[in-house]
Protein backbone atom coordinates (compact mmCIF):
# COMPACT_ATOMS: atom_id res chain seq x y z
CA UNK A 1 0.00 0.00 0.00
CA UNK A 2 1.40 3.44 -0.73
CA UNK A 3 1.77 6.38 1.84
CA UNK A 4 -0.95 8.37 0.13
CA UNK A 5 -3.29 5.07 -0.51
CA UNK A 6 -2.46 4.61 3.26
CA UNK A 7 -3.33 8.10 4.81
CA UNK A 8 -6.50 7.75 2.68
CA UNK A 9 -7.33 5.09 4.81
CA UNK A 10 -5.60 6.65 7.88
CA UNK A 11 -8.63 9.13 7.76
CA UNK A 12 -11.44 7.24 6.85
CA UNK A 13 -10.47 5.10 10.06
CA UNK A 14 -10.40 8.40 11.30
CA UNK A 15 -13.56 9.89 10.45
CA UNK A 16 -15.32 6.76 11.57
CA UNK A 17 -13.80 6.56 14.42
CA UNK A 18 -14.45 10.60 15.16
CA UNK A 19 -18.47 9.60 14.66
CA UNK A 20 -18.48 6.99 16.49
CA UNK A 21 -16.86 9.04 19.28
CA UNK A 22 -19.57 11.56 18.82
CA UNK A 23 -22.30 9.38 19.46
CA UNK A 24 -21.22 7.96 22.83
CA UNK A 25 -19.24 11.63 24.16
CA UNK A 26 -22.30 12.56 25.82
CA UNK A 27 -22.32 9.21 27.85
CA UNK A 28 -19.52 8.22 28.39
CA UNK A 29 -17.63 11.96 28.92
CA UNK A 30 -17.01 12.89 32.86
CA UNK A 31 -15.18 16.26 33.79
CA UNK A 32 -11.59 15.24 33.92
CA UNK A 33 -11.54 12.02 31.91
CA UNK A 34 -8.84 11.67 28.72
CA UNK A 35 -11.85 11.27 26.26
CA UNK A 36 -9.93 11.11 23.18
CA UNK A 37 -7.62 14.53 24.14
CA UNK A 38 -10.31 16.98 24.00
CA UNK A 39 -10.56 17.79 27.42
CA UNK A 40 -7.30 18.54 27.98
CA UNK A 41 -6.45 22.04 27.07
CA UNK A 42 -8.48 22.97 30.14
CA UNK A 43 -5.53 22.97 32.66
CA UNK A 44 -2.77 25.02 32.91
CA UNK A 45 0.12 26.20 34.94
CA UNK A 46 3.09 28.45 34.37
CA UNK A 47 5.78 26.21 36.00
CA UNK A 48 4.82 23.18 34.09
CA UNK A 49 4.17 24.68 30.67
CA UNK A 50 7.67 26.44 30.97
CA UNK A 51 9.82 23.80 33.12
CA UNK A 52 8.16 20.52 31.54
CA UNK A 53 7.83 22.04 28.19
CA UNK A 54 11.17 23.20 27.48
CA UNK A 55 13.02 20.00 26.69
CA UNK A 56 9.58 17.91 24.97
CA UNK A 57 5.88 18.88 24.94
CA UNK A 58 4.53 19.85 28.14
CA UNK A 59 2.19 16.43 28.27
CA UNK A 60 -0.75 17.60 29.96
CA UNK A 61 -2.00 16.33 32.96
CA UNK A 62 -4.91 14.53 32.00
CA UNK A 63 -3.12 11.81 30.10
CA UNK A 64 -1.81 9.78 33.43
CA UNK A 65 -2.64 9.08 36.36
CA UNK A 66 -1.78 10.69 39.61
CA UNK A 67 0.40 7.47 40.90
CA UNK A 68 2.23 7.83 37.55
CA UNK A 69 2.53 11.68 37.94
CA UNK A 70 4.41 11.43 41.49
CA UNK A 71 6.68 8.37 40.44
CA UNK A 72 7.81 10.86 37.33
CA UNK A 73 8.21 14.04 39.81
CA UNK A 74 10.52 11.66 42.60
CA UNK A 75 12.61 9.79 39.74
CA UNK A 76 13.97 13.35 37.32
CA UNK A 77 17.37 12.87 38.40
CA UNK A 78 17.11 10.41 36.05
CA UNK A 79 14.31 11.05 33.91
CA UNK A 80 14.19 8.67 30.70
CA UNK A 81 17.92 9.03 30.45
CA UNK A 82 18.25 12.34 31.45
CA UNK A 83 18.94 14.98 34.02
CA UNK A 84 15.84 16.86 34.64
CA UNK A 85 16.28 18.26 38.52
CA UNK A 86 14.78 21.04 39.43
CA UNK A 87 14.40 23.31 42.62
CA UNK A 88 12.19 21.88 45.31
CA UNK A 89 9.33 24.83 45.19
CA UNK A 90 8.87 24.48 41.72
CA UNK A 91 8.85 20.48 41.84
CA UNK A 92 6.53 21.03 44.40
CA UNK A 93 4.09 23.41 42.68
CA UNK A 94 4.92 21.03 39.43
CA UNK A 95 3.70 18.00 41.43
CA UNK A 96 0.60 20.03 42.78
CA UNK A 97 -0.87 20.48 39.83
CA UNK A 98 -0.33 17.49 38.05
CA UNK A 99 -1.69 15.24 40.40
CA UNK A 100 -4.82 17.43 40.93
CA UNK A 101 -6.01 17.65 37.21
CA UNK A 102 -4.51 13.92 36.58
CA UNK A 103 -6.56 11.30 34.67
CA UNK A 104 -8.35 8.33 35.78
CA UNK A 105 -6.05 4.99 36.28
CA UNK A 106 -7.85 2.86 33.04
CA UNK A 107 -4.96 -0.03 33.37
CA UNK A 108 -6.56 -3.48 33.42
CA UNK A 109 -5.36 -5.33 35.30
CA UNK A 110 -4.03 -2.61 37.52
CA UNK A 111 -0.44 -2.51 37.06
CA UNK A 112 1.92 -3.13 39.61
CA UNK A 113 3.35 -0.24 39.60
CA UNK A 114 2.74 2.99 37.97
CA UNK A 115 2.84 3.76 34.03
CA UNK A 116 6.01 5.87 33.23
CA UNK A 117 5.15 6.48 29.80
CA UNK A 118 2.27 7.71 28.24
CA UNK A 119 2.65 5.59 25.59
CA UNK A 120 1.86 2.35 27.38
CA UNK A 121 -1.33 3.64 28.93
CA UNK A 122 -4.66 2.15 27.18
CA UNK A 123 -5.68 5.41 26.63
CA UNK A 124 -3.13 6.64 23.98
CA UNK A 125 -2.79 2.77 22.16
CA UNK A 126 -6.55 2.84 21.56
CA UNK A 127 -6.62 6.98 20.29
CA UNK A 128 -3.57 5.54 17.99
CA UNK A 129 -4.44 1.62 16.89
CA UNK A 130 -4.77 3.03 13.93
CA UNK A 131 -1.24 4.49 13.30
CA UNK A 132 1.35 2.42 11.81
CA UNK A 133 4.72 1.63 13.65
CA UNK A 134 6.70 3.47 10.90
CA UNK A 135 4.88 5.94 11.04
CA UNK A 136 6.08 6.91 14.34
CA UNK A 137 9.57 5.61 14.02
CA UNK A 138 10.09 8.09 10.37
CA UNK A 139 12.56 10.70 10.51
CA UNK A 140 10.07 13.67 10.47
CA UNK A 141 7.89 11.84 14.02
CA UNK A 142 11.37 9.91 15.45
CA UNK A 143 8.92 8.73 18.69
CA UNK A 144 5.83 8.33 19.61
CA UNK A 145 6.19 10.55 22.25
CA UNK A 146 6.70 13.41 20.03
CA UNK A 147 3.16 14.53 20.08
CA UNK A 148 3.99 17.78 18.15
CA UNK A 149 5.00 16.49 14.97
CA UNK A 150 1.33 15.37 13.78
CA UNK A 151 -0.69 17.22 16.71
CA UNK A 152 -0.12 20.59 15.05
CA UNK A 153 -1.57 22.36 18.41
CA UNK A 154 -0.13 19.63 20.90
CA UNK A 155 1.87 22.59 22.37
CA UNK A 156 -1.51 24.66 23.26
CA UNK A 157 -2.84 21.09 24.92
CA UNK A 158 -5.24 20.95 22.03
CA UNK A 159 -5.23 17.16 20.14
CA UNK A 160 -8.76 17.10 18.58
CA UNK A 161 -8.73 15.16 15.38
CA UNK A 162 -9.23 18.12 12.84
CA UNK A 163 -5.77 19.18 14.24
CA UNK A 164 -3.90 16.14 12.73
CA UNK A 165 -1.66 16.05 9.79
CA UNK A 166 0.46 12.88 9.73
CA UNK A 167 3.87 13.70 8.01
CA UNK A 168 4.68 10.98 5.18
CA UNK A 169 6.60 8.10 6.17
CA UNK A 170 9.16 8.89 3.07
CA UNK A 171 10.38 12.38 2.53
CA UNK B 1 38.70 24.20 55.26
CA UNK B 2 35.99 26.98 56.07
CA UNK B 3 36.66 29.50 53.37
CA UNK B 4 35.39 27.00 50.75
CA UNK B 5 31.92 26.15 52.73
CA UNK B 6 31.68 29.88 52.88
CA UNK B 7 32.20 30.78 49.49
CA UNK B 8 29.34 27.47 48.68
CA UNK B 9 26.62 29.45 51.02
CA UNK B 10 27.47 32.72 49.03
CA UNK B 11 27.54 31.07 45.55
CA UNK B 12 24.37 28.95 46.72
CA UNK B 13 22.66 32.20 48.33
CA UNK B 14 23.31 34.14 45.05
CA UNK B 15 21.52 31.36 43.19
CA UNK B 16 18.10 31.13 45.12
CA UNK B 17 18.18 34.57 45.47
CA UNK B 18 15.87 36.23 42.72
CA UNK B 19 17.20 40.05 43.22
CA UNK B 20 20.99 38.42 42.15
CA UNK B 21 19.43 35.98 39.74
CA UNK B 22 17.57 38.56 37.55
CA UNK B 23 18.92 40.88 35.20
CA UNK B 24 22.35 39.69 35.13
CA UNK B 25 24.39 39.82 31.93
CA UNK B 26 26.77 36.90 30.67
CA UNK B 27 30.06 39.49 31.61
CA UNK B 28 28.33 39.49 35.47
CA UNK B 29 27.86 35.69 34.92
CA UNK B 30 31.27 35.26 33.55
CA UNK B 31 33.03 37.35 36.50
CA UNK B 32 31.13 35.22 39.02
CA UNK B 33 32.89 31.83 37.62
CA UNK B 34 36.14 33.47 37.43
CA UNK B 35 35.78 34.19 41.38
CA UNK B 36 34.72 30.42 42.15
CA UNK B 37 37.68 29.38 39.12
CA UNK B 38 40.43 31.51 41.73
CA UNK B 39 38.99 29.92 45.06
CA UNK B 40 39.18 26.70 43.15
CA UNK B 41 42.95 27.29 41.82
CA UNK B 42 45.31 29.41 42.86
CA UNK B 43 47.00 29.41 39.55
CA UNK B 44 43.63 30.48 37.95
CA UNK B 45 44.61 32.46 34.48
CA UNK B 46 41.46 33.44 33.45
CA UNK B 47 39.24 31.54 30.97
CA UNK B 48 39.95 30.52 26.98
CA UNK B 49 37.52 30.59 24.72
CA UNK B 50 39.50 28.38 22.02
CA UNK B 51 39.25 25.95 25.40
CA UNK B 52 35.39 26.28 25.79
CA UNK B 53 35.21 25.49 21.71
CA UNK B 54 36.87 22.13 22.30
CA UNK B 55 34.90 21.00 25.21
CA UNK B 56 31.75 22.14 23.67
CA UNK B 57 32.01 19.90 20.85
CA UNK B 58 33.28 17.36 22.75
CA UNK B 59 31.70 14.04 23.55
CA UNK B 60 33.61 13.39 27.01
CA UNK B 61 33.80 9.42 26.71
CA UNK B 62 29.79 9.37 26.38
CA UNK B 63 26.91 9.73 23.31
CA UNK B 64 26.53 13.19 23.63
CA UNK B 65 27.99 16.50 23.65
CA UNK B 66 26.73 19.99 24.19
CA UNK B 67 26.97 20.59 19.98
CA UNK B 68 24.53 17.97 19.99
CA UNK B 69 21.49 19.76 20.90
CA UNK B 70 23.12 23.21 20.73
CA UNK B 71 24.86 22.28 17.03
CA UNK B 72 28.59 23.75 16.27
CA UNK B 73 26.87 27.04 15.45
CA UNK B 74 25.43 27.96 18.71
CA UNK B 75 24.37 31.46 17.14
CA UNK B 76 21.52 29.17 15.65
CA UNK B 77 18.89 27.49 16.51
CA UNK B 78 19.08 23.91 17.96
CA UNK B 79 17.38 20.70 18.50
CA UNK B 80 17.07 18.38 21.60
CA UNK B 81 19.19 15.23 20.48
CA UNK B 82 16.18 12.88 21.87
CA UNK B 83 12.72 14.53 21.33
CA UNK B 84 13.47 16.77 18.33
CA UNK B 85 11.92 19.85 20.19
CA UNK B 86 13.44 22.96 18.42
CA UNK B 87 16.00 24.92 21.00
CA UNK B 88 16.39 28.63 21.10
CA UNK B 89 20.25 29.41 19.95
CA UNK B 90 22.49 29.71 23.15
CA UNK B 91 24.61 31.87 21.95
CA UNK B 92 23.90 35.56 23.30
CA UNK B 93 24.21 37.11 19.57
CA UNK B 94 21.36 34.41 18.53
CA UNK B 95 19.21 35.28 21.23
CA UNK B 96 19.84 38.03 23.97
CA UNK B 97 18.12 36.20 27.29
CA UNK B 98 20.75 33.58 27.35
CA UNK B 99 23.21 34.04 30.42
CA UNK B 100 21.31 36.50 31.88
CA UNK B 101 19.82 34.83 34.73
CA UNK B 102 22.40 32.89 37.07
CA UNK B 103 19.89 30.28 38.40
CA UNK B 104 18.27 29.54 34.99
CA UNK B 105 22.26 29.49 33.96
CA UNK B 106 22.91 26.82 36.59
CA UNK B 107 20.06 25.04 36.38
CA UNK B 108 20.68 24.13 32.78
CA UNK B 109 24.76 23.63 33.47
CA UNK B 110 23.65 21.32 36.05
CA UNK B 111 21.54 18.92 33.86
CA UNK B 112 23.26 19.23 30.87
CA UNK B 113 26.65 18.19 32.73
CA UNK B 114 25.19 15.76 34.03
CA UNK B 115 24.08 14.31 31.05
CA UNK B 116 27.15 14.80 28.79
CA UNK B 117 30.09 14.22 30.80
CA UNK B 118 28.33 12.03 33.97
CA UNK B 119 29.58 15.15 36.41
CA UNK B 120 29.06 18.84 37.25
CA UNK B 121 31.25 21.26 35.53
CA UNK B 122 33.69 23.05 37.68
CA UNK B 123 33.55 26.88 37.46
CA UNK B 124 36.75 26.72 34.84
CA UNK B 125 35.14 24.80 32.35
CA UNK B 126 31.88 26.93 32.55
CA UNK B 127 33.61 30.53 31.91
CA UNK B 128 35.54 28.81 29.11
CA UNK B 129 32.04 27.63 27.07
CA UNK B 130 30.95 31.32 28.25
CA UNK B 131 33.83 32.71 26.82
CA UNK B 132 33.30 30.97 23.43
CA UNK B 133 29.72 31.91 23.51
CA UNK B 134 29.98 35.47 24.08
CA UNK B 135 32.50 36.18 21.43
CA UNK B 136 30.43 34.33 18.91
CA UNK B 137 29.00 36.64 16.22
CA UNK B 138 25.59 36.42 14.41
CA UNK B 139 27.28 37.47 10.75
CA UNK B 140 30.60 34.78 11.75
CA UNK B 141 30.26 31.46 11.61
CA UNK B 142 32.37 28.36 10.21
Amino acid sequence: MNARRRSTVQLRSRVAKAVAFAAVAGILLSPGAIAGGHKLAAATNAAWKSECGSCHVAYPPGLLPAASWRAIMAGLDRHFGNDATIDAATGAAIEAFLVANAGRDRSKPPTAEPILRITETRGFRHEHDDVAPATFESPAVKSAANCGACHLNADSGRFSEREIRIPPSQP
Amino acid sequence: MLERPIAGALALAAVLCPSAALAATPEDIARGYAEQAKQAASQFSGFSGARGKAFFESRHGGEWSCASCHTVNPVDPGRHAKTGKPIAPLAPAGDAERFTRLDKVEKWFRRNCSDVLDRACTAQEKGDILAYLMALSQGARR
